[in-house]
């Protein structure tokens, strides 16, 4: 054979355009605050390999590689790649290390194939930036590690030509050498020693976990192989299992929502008492499907259901933000695949550090949270627009909690018509993985996001970490909607944390399966049974097929450019066989498999903080305090990253994420059409999406935390026109290491809240997932763990999306009411932290909150209402204000006549953070009717909309509290949206 | 009977359903067909009276925005794409279905020449954005998609590589020859953005060919083919319906 040429294309901006990649670079550089950078160029560089010869490479160059209008191309041997002399520039080149996914690079290779040209044994790419300006190699090397590459990801070379990362094309044929498996000696390993084995192999078993192992392994009669370890790490994670969720805690506390006394006692698993608890107790019969699947099931109506699923990806986004939101979103538009619905939205919620974070105060090996947020936000966009899927509603939460260890919630509703998902794979069925070829992408993804993190992570993580490929996902989810209409599948399920081990051993834990490992197609040669095992090679699923229908499953996935592969079957024994080229490497009853793990056993305790922080500090200028709490990044307008996702297609955003005239204003909740149009004129459902979230008054008390977030979740969806009766939520915890008593303390606490919460509001918890160990430990020593974080994400049924309501004022002279009480709640409040003040309390739940808005939405059923706008962070005044920046019209407030507790200053009833509270425009005409249907609720007039662009608050006394414009109330507000950072 | 309309989708397609909601409630009969079933001859291109090249991100985009879907296109269907066009049959090709257009050549095809004239390349703001727009129809472009357009057309947009840009003599060319079907409605006297959302070179959103069957555009109008998609439907407001877009490249289509 002829050996293989090197090529390269060097692609570059013709002379006297500009590429936008270019500009925001040299604006980022700008703002690093470092001068001497007079301009950059990007070029793009293929590396291609293969008996090929120039004209070849010239073809792909000409046809594929370059836009003939603003783009040149330069071709040449490798060999020949050299940099062009002189002064001031320097010359960085990045490239991915080998084995990251690179979908350009495939995506070459199979355009060569596509224009004819064979030979091609190898591509890659990468990214060549000039840094004009005379500036010193440290700098353009401070730029390199800033801005240009991440090294969980990917190498840089400054002034010296990056050689290409090239992976050989993948081959089955190349077996792996010598032994398959290892075999690892639990017998005669003490306690210590098999402590010191987990953390060795990176297991995150603890010593009871690993006994449990050494017996069953004794009662065998030989030692465990590596892939077998393995396994029921990945099996028996934190990740997986949700032990803390199951443990038996022994808690000390006040009883739930009191202060005192401190009592000990038992509670036998937080998620069966607390959360699954709930779900019973409320009993709904819309609920098809809590908890035991991939995602929670809802009725929309008699044909119809809803699944939706928020995940977390917060270890994996601290090291690379953009792969680890990325494959968040994969990951759970996977899950919603995984009940056999069609993905119809997304959401999300990001906690980073405040992006004014000097950089020399990070923690060693954290990234600046700017460019966490950056790479977050793009991983998004990328994923959920490429997929097709509209990203309509999240939040986004700054706090230095957040800093060394940022959150990022994923979350997916779908859609599936009802019954249309099975459940349960068959005796014979065949193991049939769609999707995805494997690479050592993501090994231990599961132990390792189960796992504390410290500087040294990244490093030995970096396996952990993945890039995704959308378009892989995009064409699985096609082929499986495909044969879920011709009911070709028994069983389904996502292929994530722990790959196939988790995947298939999920799927055969009643069965038994035995799986021909060889079988499995990978990206590149080399790769150990238990890598192949365990691999998480992204964008797969796997689905149980009885025999006959192989042929029409092989034929759907052929057509949609989808790789299928027969892995193995279930066989009935209640065995997990894994096999290469026949030759066992690993045997595990499913029953140990999955029933084996000891029951932790954990201790927690919560106290209410001590201590009195004196009384509050004074507002100084009322005016001045809401601009400033406007303009402060946990309340301003997230417009500018809102808008780099796609929100439209699909065509059933109906309530889209702003509102308005100027469309600025912000929506409570997102509204989707689930359905393609159906009938005219007929009433069309909808499915509303909210969340809540107050991680700073948990930092006070997470009972109330969690009815906090339960009471903002719910009432987003009221506000644009969900049935109360119909809504469902989702939990979503993100924690420190609950093997500290204080951590566990707090997140005990905060679950009760959860369950009572939802009794009381009659929301069942449909699906929930906890993340846990969020906690990084600096080369210093010094431990930063986030404040405990509870997301409540909340589904709600619209009737008719024609009843629905946005939050713009719409017409001068209509009325303004409030809707509940204003108390005393300004503890973790904007306004306490704006003024640094960490008193006060909490804000305390309000039991009656989901009667008012029964009544509520009996009133926006009947047209009543003309806008209407939840009360939380920043009280009335910014709930207000928001108001009439959405719909460019004034206000006049008269805080006297809200209803508040007595005694409570003017301040306080502005900015005042207690739950229940919705404020609604009516028109005068509409008045009557809607304070009657309010009866019973306290429901106040509190002012009128104007016709100008005043807005004012009055004081009991008449004299003006706030008096300002729209416009200064929109400068502080979304002064920051029409930039690009 | 109904004109048949085939709607191409590559893998990373993704606004082939809103593109058949649209040509269904404009009378058309609309056939999602992948393009590997095109390629393996189950169908074929002329059997068809109308062509969608709808939005989405065609094989991820990876080597530029529509490029590899032009290169398949014209690898696979050159020929009957060239007669397709070439005897009238209406064409409309919306986002990554442009710029497939643009970088196979079929758009602008000024002098009749199918070499790449001119390119959608990234937005200005260097980021992807996601937001209505108003579309102002060109009175005097040949479009047979745009003609007796009363009311500009209301529609998101949702791209990251919109920016319309055509070297001077080639930009002069389409001006002069009415190829402008559709710009972007920017007031007098503001920043242009975010009314031209990407920096299209003399606002343009959409153009035409010479014959003016074929109709290529960043934005949506897929995705405004109901009252209840308007994002100010909560103030009364209606107006601006894509839908329009495709009556008449239906109507057309069905006048062949």
């Amino acid at each position: 054979m002829d050996r293989a040429t090197d090529f390269c294309v060097e692609v570059t901006t013709k002379a006297g355009l500009k590429d936008a990649r270019a500009t925001t670079l040299e604006r980022r550089i700008a703002m690093l605050g470092l001068a001497g950078v007079t301009s950059v160029e990007v070029a793009d560089r293929y590396y291609l390999r293969g008996q090929i010869g120039p004209e070849d490479v010239a073809a792909l160059a000409d046809t594929l590689l370059h836009d003939p209008i603003i783009e040149d191309t330069h071709t040449f041997l490798l060999e020949e790649d050299a940099l062009p002399a002189g002064d001031g520039y320097h010359i960085v080149d990045v490239v991915l290390h080998a084995g990251v996914t690179d979908s350009t690079a495939e995506s070459l290779l199979t355009a060569a194939t596509e224009i004819g040209i064979k030979g091609v044994v190898a591509a890659a790419t990468g990214t060549r930036y000039t840094i004009n300006g005379s500036i010193t190699v440290e700098f353009a090397e401070m730029i390199a590690t800033t801005l240009l590459a991440n090294d969980a990801i990917q190498h840089y070379f400054i002034n010296e030509a990056a050689p290409p990362p090239h992976v050989p094309i993948a081959s089955n044929e190349t077996a792996p050498q010598g032994a398959l498996v290892d075999f690892i000696p639990l017998a005669d390993l003490d306690t210590a020693a098999l402590q010191e084995l987990s953390t060795e192999r990176r297991l995150s078993l603890d010593a009871a976990e690993m006994s449990a192992i050494r017996s069953y392994f004794g009662q065998v009669g030989r030692a465990p192989t590596d892939l077998e370890l393995e396994m029921l790490a990945q099996t028996w994670s934190e990740h997986c299992v949700h032990k803390t969720f199951r443990a038996l805690i022994e808690y000390t506390g006040p009883p739930p929502g009191a202060t005192q006394p401190l009592i000990t006692t038992t509670v036998d698993s937080i998620l069966n008492s607390h959360i699954r608890a709930a779900t019973e107790s409320i009993d709904k019969p819309w609920v098809r499907s809590a908890f035991v699947d991939d995602a929670g099931i809802v009725a929309l109506d008699d044909q119809t259901d809803l699944a939706f699923k928020v995940e977390t990806h917060n270890h994996p986004s601290a090291l690379e933000p953009f792969g680890g939101a990325n494959t968040g979103v994969g990951g759970v538009v996977r899950d919603v695949i995984g009940v056999s619905a069609r993905p119809i939205a997304n959401t999300d919620i990001l906690c980073f550090g405040p992006l004014d974070t000097p950089a020399d105060s990070l923690p060693d090996g954290v990234l600046h949270p700017m460019r966490i947020e950056e790479g977050v936000v793009a991983g998004i966009e990328d994923y959920g627009n490429k997929m097709g899927i509209p990203t309509v509603n999240g939040a986004v939460v700054y706090d230095p909690g957040y800093t060394a260890n940022p959150l990022v919630f994923c979350g997916c509703l779908g859609v599936l018509p009802a019954g249309s998902h099975p459940t349960e794979p068959r005796v014979g069925d065949r193991i049939v993985v769609l999707g995805g070829r494997i690479g050592r992408d993501g090994l231990r993804g599961a132990t390792f996001s189960s796992m504390e993190s410290d500087h040294t992570t990244g490093e030995l993580s970096g396996s952990a970490v993945q890039i995704g490929h959308p378009i892989h996902e995009k064409q699985v989810l096609e082929a499986i909607m495909v044969a879920r209409d011709e009911g070709l599948y028994n069983a389904i399920t996502d292929c994530g944390a722990g790959g196939l081990s988790s995947s298939v051993g999920e799927m055969a834990a009643e069965l038994g399966a035995i799986v021909h490992l060889e079988r499995a197609p990978l990206k590149y040669p080399g790769l150990e049974p238990w890598e192949i095992w365990l691999s998480e090679a992204q964008e797969r699923m796997v689905i149980a097929v009885r025999p006959d229908k192989i042929p029409r499953v092989a034929d759907i996935a052929s057509s949609l450019d989808v790789e299928m592969t027969v892995l193995g079957e279930f066989t009935g024994d209640g065995v997990m066989r894994i096999l290469y080229d026949d030759e066992t490497v690993g045997e595990i009853d499913c029953d140990f498999l999955h029933n084996g793990m000891p029951r932790l056993e954990l201790t927690a305790k919560w106290e209410p903080p001590l201590g009195e922080a004196g009384p509050m500090p004074d507002v100084a200028d009322p005016t001045d305090t809401l601009l400033a709490l406007l303009s402060s990044p946990n309340i301003a307008s997230k417009e500018h990253i809102v808008r780099q996702y796609d929100h439209e297609v699909r065509g059933g955003t109906v309530g889209k994420p702003f509102a308005g005239p100027q469309s600025v204003g912000p929506m409570d909740a997102a509204v989707i059409a689930p359905l393609p149009r159906r009938h005219q004129n007929e009433p069309v459902a909808g499915a509303a999406l909210a969340v809540g979230l107050n991680p700073a008054y948990g930092r006070l008390d997470p009972y109330n935390m969690a009815w906090a977030a339960v009471d903002e979740a719910v009432r987003n969806v009221v506000a644009v026109g969900a049935n109360p009766d119909r809504i469902s939520i989702l939990d979503n915890f993100s924690w420190g290491n609950p093997r500290l008593a204080d951590r566990l303390g707090t997140l005990v606490r905060c679950t009760q809240g959860c369950h009572d919460a939802a009794v009381t509001y009659r929301t069942p918890f449909i699906s929930g997932k906890d993340s846990l160990n969020n906690e990084y430990t600096g080369s210093d020593g010094r431990k930063h763990t986030i404040p405990g974080t509870l997301v409540i994400s909340a589904l709600g049924v619209v009737p008719d999306i024609a009843l629905t309501v946005s939050s713009d004022l719409k017409q001068p002279g209509n009325d303004l009411y409030i809707i509940g009480n204003t108390g005393s709640h300004l503890g973790g409040s904007a306004l306490a932290e704006f003024t640094g003040w960490d008193g006060g309390a909490s804000p305390a739940p309000v039991p009656d909150a989901i009667e008012t808005y029964l009544r509520l939405h009996r009133a926006i059923a009947a047209g009543l209402i003309a806008s209407c706008h939840d009360v939380s962070e920043g009280g009335i005044a910014v709930a207000i204000a928001e108001m009439s920046i959405g719909g460019d019209l004034g206000a006049d407030i008269r805080l006297g006549d809200i209803p508040a507790q007595s005694g409570l200053d003017e301040s306080a009833t502005a900015y005042s953070e207690s739950l229940g509270r919705l404020v609604v425009e009516v028109a005068t005409a509409d008045a009557a009717r809607f304070e009657q249907l309010m009866a019973g609720a306290i429901t106040a007039r509190i002012g009128s909309v104007r016709a100008d662009d005043r807005f004012s608050f009055l004081d009991s006394a008449g004299g003006a509290f706030i008096a300002t414009t729209i416009p200064a109330l929109a400068r502080a507000w979304r002064g920051h949206v029409g930039r690009p950072r | 009977m109904k004109p048949r309309v085939l709607i191409v989708h590559a893998s990373g397609t993704n606004r082939d359903q809103d593109a058949a909601a649209a040509v269904d409630m404009a009378g058309g009969h609309p056939e999602i067909i992948h393009i590997n079933a095109l390629r393996d001859g189950d169908v074929g291109v002329l059997d068809y009276q109308m062509l969608i090249l709808p939005g989405g991100f065609s094989y991820g985009d990876d080597l530029g925005a529509g490029r590899l879907f032009a290169t398949v296109l014209r690898h696979r269907f050159g020929d009957d794409l060239e007669l397709f066009a070439g005897e009238g049959r209406p064409v409309l090709g919306v986002c990554n279905g442009f710029q497939a257009l643009v970088k196979s050549g079929l758009l602008p095809a000024i002098d009749g020449s199918h070499n790449q004239q001119a390119t959608l390349t990234r937005n200005a703001s260097g980021r992807f954005e996601c937001r209505w727009v108003e579309l102002v129809p060109e009175r005097q472009s040949p479009c047979v998609w745009t003609r007796r357009l009363t009311e500009p057309v209301y529609c998101p947009v949702a791209h990251g590589e919109g920016r319309f840009y055509a070297p001077g003599a080639a930009l002069r060319a389409i001006e002069r020859s009415h190829l402008v079907a559709l710009r972007y409605h920017v007031p007098p006297d503001i920043d242009p953005y975010p009314a031209n959302p990407n920096g299209s070179s003399n606002h343009i959103a959409g153009i035409t060919n010479p014959a003016g069957n074929i109709l290529g555009l960043m934005p949506h109008p897929e995705n405004h083919i109901s009252p209840r998609q308007h994002p100010r439907r909560h103030r009364g407001e209606t107006q601006g319906s894509g839908l329009a877009i495709f009556i008449n490249g239906i109507e057309y289509a069905a006048s062949l």
